[in-house]
């Protein structure tokens, strides 16, 4: 061992000597394993196919040393002082991190704060939920929190989508990173819900319901001598109707596959126009009858039109391409399940009706003319974009 | 070696690990991140407003909290002041020293971002960046900052002291010794004394080191009060080594009356009080340690060692687990070694533990990871795995009764 030998030391190392920091050092230098907690984030996402929530963990001790927490300098950090400086903590939160699909910005709300007790420490819990979900299922996150003021920080991202997690870290290094649900959609939205929304749409959607009644309702009719006499025979009426719902179908679907595929998209407001104008003009035509026997080419015709609409609907469940076949055949499907459970219902009301004196009279003509005068209202909300039918 | 997740080289090269590497271990750790996310509590809204959530600086006048807080505002003002910068990391440093916070070593190394990568790295910023990367195990580039620092300024006594220190931990006593001599000369005192002693007692001459150590100590006219805590903690641990337990209890307690909550002292004296059988003496002394990793697994270690298992023995394991968790998704490899002994004593999986500890000892070669190493090799069966430590045992010529005993036990 060396005998430290006295000569003079030279002035800069007195002054190391002289402060502290030569010895914390020392003693640094043979404790490196004291502790390693060191700045973490923790950001969870849940994407679901209606909304994106974020929830945000920031160690307080970093959002003291970010924006100051401790009001009164006292060292401690307190619930009410938290809650002062929440604006605070807020903005900061927002200004560095930024979710964006396809560089437009999806726009985060503050929701609520609250605080979680982590093994090293106390957090903020921040709560946003953005203003819509990423469409495409694709989105970029650009996180900025800490790096400035500390080189270690790093952010764990946790994303959950249906029963899916990924995980990605962020580094100074690597702050923007960006996200596919898109394999992993299926486990998000099963086909069966896909069969659903297509049940769904179709029975809450009163244009299509009522389109479909007014091509059904002259169906156990036919129209001689300019009025309308009932059918003898039950098998030729249910012919009819299987033809115009085929008709219908297989123009619908043509429509919707052209309009999901992204082949054809007219705007979303002339196509709702122009399903309103195919109910009034359906129903006018039982009032005074223009097509009669071929019916089922109303049918198809305006089944084009229906198709655009439905590819609306779809588009809003928020389906990437990769499960658009899926998607599009299982709500497709739906939509033919629900006008089917329509006819079933309507079919034998009708038959068993059809020879009363008031079925042609009251409802057919009644119940066109009803048809005619609320879908009306609805080509001209549509045409004019405002709202006063309450369906 | 087959590692758990990511090879050896990736954890070496920290910096040179890429994202990609990172997402496509990325799905391995998902169920381990649930873990994690899952082993913190749910979040709450404090009822009391009063209720103190986070206490920001241990005493509320710390005169150097504040004087940090000062240097980080002129800082922010002027991020591009080199003096300012690197006033600010060396109090972050000396911080991290004090607090057992590594936090203060990120904002440190943020404070000297625009010099940090810099070819022409001012020599200040190249120590500072050195201690940095020692502290947080990178000894590798460490050592490159510290012989380039050297290099530059013979006379720098810091980097002289810094580099000794990174070759004791790395096991390379004859150049950790070869450091010590301009140290000695550059910084005459209980400092330089002590970094050489430190090497002695690791290389075979723990007798004169423990001498010298004891002598210097019994001056009273050695003024810094930290310049004893660090001279008291390697006497204290050297003298476990020789069996001294006495001794190395009161030069524990000597260190802990002068810097209460001084981490590394109250591993070390845990430790020993856990090799003689008093846990419960160990769990009481660290009943305040759990923000510190080290000190966490200590109390746990010591918690399953009594009857009944207290409360919270299960809390504690689990927030060990969930921060290793963190730890590797964050891309650290400071926490092997408290990562392999979790495995081999809490966990009860030696095989990983030893996997573990393999890693840590390419990494690191204090006495603490040699003795990890021959357990988990012991307990793992796995005699071959020991070779590299008994070697260098050879070699070093290392006094170590704990060692000893060890070594016997693998003996056919």
């Amino acid at each position: 061992m060396n005998t430290p030998q006295q000569k003079p030391v030279p002035s800069r190392v007195r002054q190391w000597l002289g402060s502290a920091l030569f010895t914390a050092c020392l003693v640094a230098s043979i404790t490196p394993a004291d502790a390693h907690n060191q700045s973490t984030a923790f950001l969870t996402i849940h994407a679901e196919t209606r909304r994106l929530d974020v929830e945000w963990h920031i160690a307080l001790r970093d959002l003291e040393d970010a924006i100051g927490l401790d009001t009164d300098d006292d060292g401690l950090i307190t619930w009410n002082e938290l809650c002062s400086r929440r604006d605070a903590v807020c903005a900061y939160a927002l200004s560095r991190l930024h979710v964006k699909e396809h560089s437009i910005p999806l726009v985060l709300h503050f929701n609520d704060m609250l605080v979680d007790h982590h093994a090293d420490g106390a957090y903020a819990v921040l709560r946003f939920q953005a203003d819509r979900p990423p469409v495409a299922g694709t989105f970029s996150l650009d996180y900025g929190a800490l790096f400035d003021i500390d080189s270690k920080h790093r952010a764990l991202l946790r994303l959950d989508h249906g029963d899916k997690t990924q995980v990605a870290v962020f580094t100074p290094e690597h702050p923007d990173q960006e996200f596919e649900l898109g394999d992993n959609h299926s486990q998000v939205v099963p086909f069966t819900s896909f069969v659903r929304e297509g049940i769904w749409h179709i029975w809450t959607g009163y244009d299509h319901i009522l389109f479909l009644l007014a091509l059904l309702l002259p169906g156990v009719l036919r129209f001689e001598r300019n009025r309308w006499e009932p059918v003898t025979a039950a098998r030729p009426a249910l012919f009819h109707v299987v033809r115009i719902v085929t008709a219908f179908t297989v123009a619908h679907t043509i429509t919707l596959s052209l309009a999901s595929l992204g082949v054809l998209h007219p705007p979303a407001r002339w196509i709702e126009a122009a399903i309103a104008a195919s109910v009034v003009l359906a129903a006018v035509n039982n009032l005074r009858p223009v097509v009669r026997e071929s019916s089922w080419v109303v049918a198809f015709a305006f089944g084009l039109v229906h198709g655009f609409g439905f590819a609306n609907a779809l588009r809003a469940l928020e389906l990437q391409t990769g499960q658009l076949a899926l998607s599009l055949f299982g709500f497709n499907l739906g939509v033919e399940v629900g006008q089917l459970a329509i006819v079933a219902v309507f079919m034998p009301l009708a038959l068993s009706l059809r020879r009363l004196l008031f079925y042609p009279k009251v409802v057919l003509e009644f119940g066109s003319a009803c048809i005619a005068l609320i879908a009306s209202g609805w080509l001209a909300e549509r045409l004019l974009d405002v709202k006063w039918l309450p369906f | 070696m087959p590692a758990p997740c990511s090879s050896l080289m990736n954890r070496a090269s920290q910096a040179e690990r890429s994202l990609s590497q990172l997402v496509r271990t990325a799905a391995t750790w998902v169920a381990l991140l649930g873990v994690s996310f899952c082993a913190k509590a749910t979040p709450l809204r404090p009822g009391n407003g009063n209720e103190v959530l986070e206490r920001v600086r241990s005493a509320p006048l710390d005169a150097s909290a504040r004087e940090l807080r000062m240097a980080r505002q002129r800082l922010s003002a002027e991020p591009n002041n080199l003096e300012l910068a690197i006033r600010f990391a060396r109090l972050a440093i000396e911080r991290n020293s004090v607090e057992g916070d590594p936090r203060y070593l990120g904002r440190a190394q943020a404070a000297l971002s625009p010099w940090w990568d810099r070819e022409d790295i001012p020599s200040r910023v190249l120590v500072l960046r050195g201690m940095i990367r020692q502290a947080q195990h990178d000894f590798k580039h460490a050592l490159a900052d510290l012989d380039l620092a050297v290099e530059r300024d013979p006379t720098d006594a810091q980097a002289w002291l810094t580099k000794s220190a990174v070759l004791a931990v790395t096991g390379d006593y004859e150049k950790a010794r070869q450091a010590c001599i301009p140290l000695a000369q550059l910084a005459p005192g209980l400092i330089s004394l002590a970094a050489a002693a430190n090497v002695s007692c690791l290389n075979g001459d723990a007798e004169r080191g423990c001498a010298v150590l004891r002598t210097a100590l019994s001056n009273p006219a050695q003024p810094d009060s930290r310049e004893r805590v660090w001279a008291f903690t390697i006497l204290g641990e050297a003298s476990r080594r020789l069996g001294r337990e006495p001794e190395a209890e009161a030069c524990f307690k000597r260190v802990l009356e002068l810097a209460p909550r001084d981490v590394y002292a109250l591993g070390a004296y845990a430790d020993l009080l856990l090799d003689q059988g008093r846990a419960r003496d160990a769990a009481r002394l660290l009943s305040d340690g759990e923000r510190a990793d080290a000190l966490l697994l200590r109390l746990a270690l010591a918690e399953s060692l009594l009857r009944p298992i207290p409360s919270n023995f299960a809390m504690h394991t689990n927030n060990l687990a969930a921060r290793f968790q963190e730890g590797h998704l964050r891309g650290d490899f400071v926490h092997l070694r408290e990562e392999a002994q979790f495995e081999l004593s809490l966990a009860k999986r030696p095989a990983a533990a030893l996997r573990l500890a393999q890693e840590n000892w390419v990494i690191q070669r204090e006495p603490a990871d040699a003795r990890l190493l021959l357990e988990c090799a012991r307990q793992a069966h796995d005699k071959q795995a020991a070779a590299p430590v008994l070697e260098f045992m050879r070699r070093t010529h290392i006094q170590d009764e704990q060692l000893n005993r060890l070594t016997e036990s693998l003996e056919p």
